[in-house]
C-alpha cells in the first residue's frame, strides 16, 4: 500500500514541479487538472486498502469540483467574461 | 486481495507515472496535454476498475462505477476546454510543429 501511495505522490510532485515551472498559465491549468485525477485515484487507493466508503465519496465530489474550476481557468484563459 | 487487483492497480499507476513524465519532458502545452491527460485518465480508471473487482457487489462498487462515468465526462471536456482557450489566446506552438489546422481554420484566432 506505500508503495503504491508513494509513486503516486511522485506523479503529484512532478505536476507540482510543471505548476511551479511552467512558462504559460495553460501549462499550470493543465497540471492543475491532472492533479485533481491524481487526486481521485489517492482516494481510491485509500478505499481499496481500507475497506472504508468515506474515500469514495471524497473522490466522486473531487471529481466534479476539480472538473469546475478547470472550466473557470480555461473560460479565463480564452480572455473573456464568465456571462456567456 | 487477490493478485487481478495489485496487477489493475500497478497498472494504473504505471499509466500516471507514463502521464506525468509526459507533463514534464514535452517541449508545448498541447503536447503536454495531449500526452498527459490521456495517460492519466486511463491509469485512474484501472484503479477504480480494481477497486470494483475487488469489492464486488456492493455500494462501493456503485461509487467507483459513477466516478468512471463523471472522469469520462470530464477529463476530455477539460481538455478540450484548456486547448481551445490557449490557442484562442494566442499561446504560440513548438517550433517543429509541422501543422496548425485549427489556425487554418479559424484566421481570426490571435498568432504570435
Amino acid at each position: 500500500m506505500v508503495f503504491f501511495l508513494i509513486a503516486l505522490l511522485i506523479c503529484c510532485f512532478f505536476c507540482l514541479y510543471r505548476i511551479g515551472a511552467g512558462p504559460t498559465p495553460p501549462d499550470r491549468t493543465v497540471a492543475i487538472d491532472i492533479l485533481g485525477i491524481l487526486m481521485i485515484g489517492f482516494c481510491a487507493i485509500l478505499s481499496l486498502f481500507t475497506g472504508k466508503d468515506l474515500y469514495m465519496n471524497v473522490a466522486i465530489s473531487w471529481a466534479l469540483l476539480a472538473f469546475i474550476g478547470t472550466i473557470a481557468l480555461a473560460k479565463y484563459l480564452e480572455g473573456r467574461t464568465f456571462d456567456e | 486481495m487477490s493478485n487481478l487487483v495489485i496487477i489493475l492497480v500497478s497498472l494504473g499507476i504505471f499509466f500516471n507515472f507514463a502521464g506525468c513524465v509526459g507533463l514534464i519532458r514535452f517541449p508545448d502545452i498541447y503536447n503536454r496535454l495531449q500526452a498527459s491527460t490521456k495517460c492519466v485518465t486511463m491509469g485512474t480508471i484501472l484503479i477504480l476498475v480494481a477497486v470494483m473487482v475487488h469489492f464486488g457487489w456492493n455500494s462501493i462498487t456503485l461509487k467507483a462505477f459513477f466516478c468512471i462515468l463523471f472522469i469520462l465526462l470530464t477529463a476530455p471536456t477539460a481538455a478540450h476546454a484548456i486547448s481551445r482557450g490557449s490557442h484562442r489566446a494566442g499561446f504560440p506552438l513548438w517550433e517543429g510543429s509541422v501543422v496548425d489546422r485549427y489556425q487554418e481554420d479559424f484566421p481570426q484566432n490571435k498568432k504570435e
